[in-house]
């Protein structure tokens, strides 16, 4: 990587760096070191530990497995359940009428703002108490509910964003020919913006992924990381079944944040579409409660700094 | 109508979850500036080892990174964080340990953006005059970076004050663990939490508000 904030390395600083180099490996090394010596005390460096993770299939088809099924059958659900809300509620806040905006606005900004595990706790007694819901299937349906009421608020400002980012020019053109708001919107805006955030509809995908997470601690929900409960305790094995757990997890999203990525790159230098993107790195602002209300600057594209 | 509240110490629960937040903001601020800085460095092995801790650290649910501190770092590890055998205070250290690794990934990222807007010529200017890496780091691309990630960063910080509910899960008796009992025992199930929605709404809407207006008013004008 070259880089302005550094001039290439002349002899003086080829050596500061190597020993920069060799410091830090030492620092490393040591760390290291004392995360195996510890592991050895504790026996979990035993082989029959690691054993049941690494060479056998019995701990993944009998507990890890079933357990990452649940974790993406509850992503999936919630996912498909927020896309089609998150988009009645982004199309909502884009609407001409008052009555309209303002309570899809008020409930996209509420939802936005609380956290999801308080959504999840809330979901699974609310079944509890006013539903018939079985004990096994109530805490899918909790985590379900918890990720939907979240997620199809990010969702909404993501399609918000995803509509603002096109040119006014679509809109215009629309206009011009006569459509309606309604056909504009369907026929001219929304294919367009689907596209356009696509990448960050990924992305949300690994937020939802890694929150399902909670549900399994919290409301006893049967994923990945409740399974590992149980495997942990068959095999006493705690930092292998750990390890096998973070590593399906860092698999699984590494995957989809490399894919949201490569789309989002895809699309920027697509050549037939409007290079509207809403990107990865919108997310984060998309989620957060109060951002900037400006309805004509487009959150998703242009960062405020960009130097011109 | 609100007789249900006695016995429950909401402001107590609240007051947990805002030192959460601010213990695990300023550690993340701090390890995630450090990890910044050794991203865009000239050492090949700190490049390496920034890229592969937000990397990895980015896609692990905050779930099994807090439930590891407790199980793995403070049982195995015997990490308790000088808190001397009372839980409660390791608990809440082991927590404030958990967000602060997780949340520092994030506040990485956002740094490294915010360097990346600072203008080459500035970057060129400090170099000319002979400055060191380190100098140009930390005189003149760091401080004008940070103003332009206000932004950014205080979503990074509404994220942490949602997050730190998932200290809930090893015990640590904040406003999710507190609301967690309450609805369980409780009949007003629907008001117990309106209050507390409300209670988290309270702290993250002014945080976004005031450095909103921080960002906008420190931006750099170019």
């Amino acid at each position: 990587m070259s880089s302005v904030l550094y001039d290439n390395p002349g002899p003086a600083a080829k050596r500061r760096n190597l020993i920069w180099s060799i410091v830090f490996f030492i620092l490393l090394a040591l760390g290291l070191w004392w995360v195996w010596r510890v592991m050895d005390d504790n026996e979990q460096l035993e082989w029959a530990k690691w054993r049941p993770f690494l060479a056998g299939s019995e701990a993944w088809t009998t507990y890890l497995l079933p357990g990452l099924v649940n974790t993406l059958k509850a992503a999936a659900l919630a996912m498909v359940i927020a896309l089609p809300l998150g988009a009645l509620f982004g199309i909502g806040r884009l609407s001409d009428h008052l009555w309209v905006r303002i309570p899809a606005g008020a409930v996209v900004e509420f939802f936005r703002a609380i956290p999801v595990l308080i959504l999840m706790l809330f979901a699974n007694v609310f079944y509890d108490k006013f539903t018939d819901i079985s004990s096994e299937t109530r805490p899918l349906y909790a985590v379900v509910t918890g990720l939907v009421l979240y997620n199809a608020s990010v969702l909404a400002e993501v399609v918000r964003a995803g509509i603002l980012s096109l040119p006014k020019g679509q809109t215009e053109a629309a206009k011009a020919i006569g459509l309606r708001k309604g056909q504009t919107m369907r026929t001219i805006l929304l294919p367009q913006a689907v596209t356009a955030m696509l990448p960050a509809i990924v992305s949300q995908l690994v937020v939802i992924v890694k929150d399902t997470a909670l549900g399994g601690v919290m409301i006893g929900f049967a994923e990945l990381l409740n399974s590992r409960k149980t495997a942990a305790a068959f095999y006493a094995s705690v930092i292998p079944s750990f390890v096998a757990v973070a590593v399906v997890f860092i698999v699984l999203n590494f995957a989809l944040t490399s894919l949201a990525s490569w789309l989002e790159k895809r699309l920027r230098q697509a050549k037939k579409s409007t290079g509207a993107v809403v990107g990865v790195d919108a997310v984060g602002e998309l989620a957060t409660p109060g951002a900037q209300e400006h309805p004509d600057f487009p959150k998703g594209d242009q960062p405020p700094d960009k130097p011109v | 109508m609100f007789d249900f509240l006695e016995g429950y110490d909401l402001l107590g629960a609240f007051w947990v979850t805002v030192q959460l937040t601010v213990f695990s903001g300023i550690g993340a601020l701090v390890w995630g500036t450090i990890l910044a800085a050794m991203r865009v460095s000239p050492v090949p092995l700190m490049r390496g080892f920034g890229a592969a801790y937000v990397n990895l650290v980015r896609n692990t649910p905050l779930t099994v990174i807090i439930v590891f501190t407790s199980l793995g770092l403070a049982d195995i590890f015997s990490v308790t964080l000088g808190a001397g055998g009372d839980f409660e205070t390791q608990n809440f250290r082991l927590a404030v340990l958990g967000l602060a690794a997780y949340t520092a990934a994030f506040v990485c990222e956002a740094v490294r953006s915010g360097i990346n807007t600072v203008p080459v010529g500035q970057a060129e200017a400090a170099r000319a005059i002979g400055l060191s890496f380190t100098q140009v780091l930390t005189n003149i691309v760091l401080p004008q970076a940070f103003r332009s990630v206000i932004g950014p960063l205080a979503n990074v910080l509404i994220a942490l004050t949602k997050n730190t509910t998932v200290a809930a899960a090893i015990g640590v008796g904040e406003a999710a663990l507190l609301m967690k009992e309450m609805i369980e025992t409780e009949a007003q199930l629907l008001l117990i939490a309106v209050i507390f929605a409300l209670g988290f709404m309270l702290l993250t809407l002014p945080t976004g508000l005031v450095l909103g207006w921080f960002s906008k008013r420190l931006a750099v004008k170019r």
